[in-house]
């Protein structure tokens, strides 16, 4: 498989705060147009596999690709231009508290494109479409539930049609039925073909609707990687234990 | 151990701490204040948050300072027979010293509490990562601007101080002698010069500075959840307030440098 297959490639990345490493010699890559989960217990280093990948965070070690840019060794100016091709859902949405819904998903697109404020209005409303949430455009954030604020977030982050999607934790703090919208809407991307995701999740039933690719993390390390049906098949106790939780939670409801 | 070798108190280790991170942050948005894009549409929103809304205060705060400073002067200069001073003496510890000071400080109360809670705010709720997400820097765009902001406001709320604080003066003198209008704004401005109003004004373009650089840096640079958001919060107004103050004393003795003439 050449270079250019992959949207994403981790090529053994260290990253270790206050001395503690997070992530000791992380590498996997994610082909292009596909959806890639990463599982792994709270402090394995998800969230900040997603902040490298953005930018935010720069490696202690190895190299990080973005469609073919090695992004961490890249400056302000051409980060900016990487970060235009990616789209980032947060666990908490980090919505503009002091914007409108629609204010929210029009900031990219007024600070990024020449589009006439008819135009802006349009694709707002179009985004907010997508999410079922059009009728919401005038409201502020913080009158929203968690749900529709996560859909708001998802429709900002599409608002300049990334070619990467990162997503953080979409099912944290919602209820099954939320969750399973959401998964929903990751899942018509997917479909769609066009657009290349990261989850970073503890939800495996969202694995299995979403993932075309799982990597579960473990102690800084990639512990295994595979479709979730062959990690199904994999005799690892933790990757077991991952796999299965879901079963166990059903059993113990 | 000798004295040079003995590390350094806590408290006094902190304190430079701050005042590097304080000053690089400073240095650096002046670098980055030069460079494209300008975000004209952030700045005037920030003037208008900062300037606009702070008029009310400054404007009360003016008047009832002009009020306070008219009696106290009343009581001195009666002693000496120099009643009809009394405009002009207002009017030169008002513009020369009184109103940029009391201006700089009421601002770093309101303006730098709300800039220090809002970025803090901001950084907790990952807002500055969503910026930077959206390829926007947020430093630029949060920072700059505001610092931008403090320093286009502070002179416009000091005349406005000053100009209120000589009207509570009018009102404090005109319930005691019954003076008209135009012979104490006459009075007041008589012994009013260059170095007595202009320097004292544009220095509060440094005081608007040093407020939104500190407020912001503590602001932009929070970590701890909602007791960090109260912490930027608090350091905002004491450091920016302590600074102020004491660049104050410098600014005031490089005024004299440069205009002798206003050296009383």
């Amino acid at each position: 498989m050449t270079s250019t297959d992959q949207a994403i490639r981790f090529e053994d990345v260290t990253k270790a705060f206050d001395g503690r490493p997070v992530l000791d010699h992380v590498s996997f890559d994610v082909p292009r147009g596909q959806a890639c989960c990463i599982l792994g217990r709270s402090g394995t280093g998800k969230s900040v596999t997603l902040k490298l990948l953005l930018g935010l965070l720069k490696p202690d070690q190895g190299k990080i690709y973005v469609n073919d840019v090695q992004i961490d060794s890249l400056g302000s100016a051409a980060l900016v231009e990487v970060r235009k091709t990616i789209g980032f859902l947060f666990q908490y949405s980090a919505l503009f508290d002091s914007l409108s819904v629609g204010e929210n998903v029009a900031f990219p697109l007024r600070r990024h494109t020449r589009m006439s404020e008819p135009e802006i209005e349009k694709c707002v409303r179009e985004r907010l479409g997508a999410v079922g949430l059009e009728k919401e455009i005038e409201r502020m954030p913080l009158d929203l539930s968690g749900g529709m604020r996560k859909r708001v977030g998802l429709a900002r982050a599409l608002a300049l049609q990334p070619s990467i999607l990162l997503v953080d934790e979409p099912s944290s703090g919602l209820d099954p039925i939320t969750t399973r919208e959401i998964d929903n809407l990751l899942g018509d991307l997917k479909t769609a073909g066009k657009t290349t995701m990261v989850v970073v999740t503890h939800n495996v039933p969202s694995v299995r609707r979403i993932g075309d690719k799982v990597i579960i993390l473990h102690e800084g390390h990639v512990l295994a990687e595979g479709t979730s049906k062959e990690l199904d098949r994999n005799t690892d106790v933790v990757v077991q234990q991952f796999m299965n939780s879901e079963a166990e939670v059903e059993h113990a409801i | 151990m000798t004295s040079s070798s003995r590390p350094m108190p806590g408290l006094l280790r902190s304190l430079f701490s701050q005042a590097g991170s304080i000053g690089s942050f400073g240095g650096r948005a002046i670098l980055v204040a030069f460079r494209p894009p300008f975000e004209f549409r952030e700045i005037v929103r920030q003037i208008y948050m900062i300037g606009w809304r702070s008029l009310p205060l400054v404007a009360t705060a003016g008047l009832a300072i002009g009020v306070v400073l008219s009696m106290h002067t009343r009581a001195t200069m009666e002693r000496f027979g120099a009643e009809a001073m009394i405009p002009a003496a207002l009017a030169i510890a008002l513009l020369a010293e009184t109103g940029p000071l009391m201006t700089g400080l009421l601002v770093s109360g309101r303006v730098g509490a709300g800039i220090g809670a809002e970025l803090g705010g901001m950084r907790v709720t990952e807002q500055i990562d969503a910026l930077e997400s959206l390829a926007v820097d947020s430093f630029h765009h949060l920072a700059v601007t505001r610092i931008i902001a403090c320093m286009i406001a502070m002179p416009i709320l000091t005349t406005v101080m000053n100009f209120s604080g000589l009207v509570g003066g009018f009102l404090s003198e005109t319930a005691v002698s019954n003076v008209s209008f135009q012979l104490y704004f006459r009075q007041a401005f008589a012994g009013i010069g260059f170095t007595d109003y202009v320097p004292p004004t544009l220095k509060t373009i440094v005081f608007g500075f040093i407020i939104g650089t500190v407020s912001s840096c503590m602001g932009y640079t929070t970590t701890g959840g909602s007791e960090g958001i109260g912490r930027a919060s608090t350091r905002s107004v004491v450091f920016s307030s302590m600074l102020l103050i004491v660049v104050n004393v410098l600014l005031v003795r490089m005024i004299f440098l440069l205009f002798p003439e206003g050296a009383l």
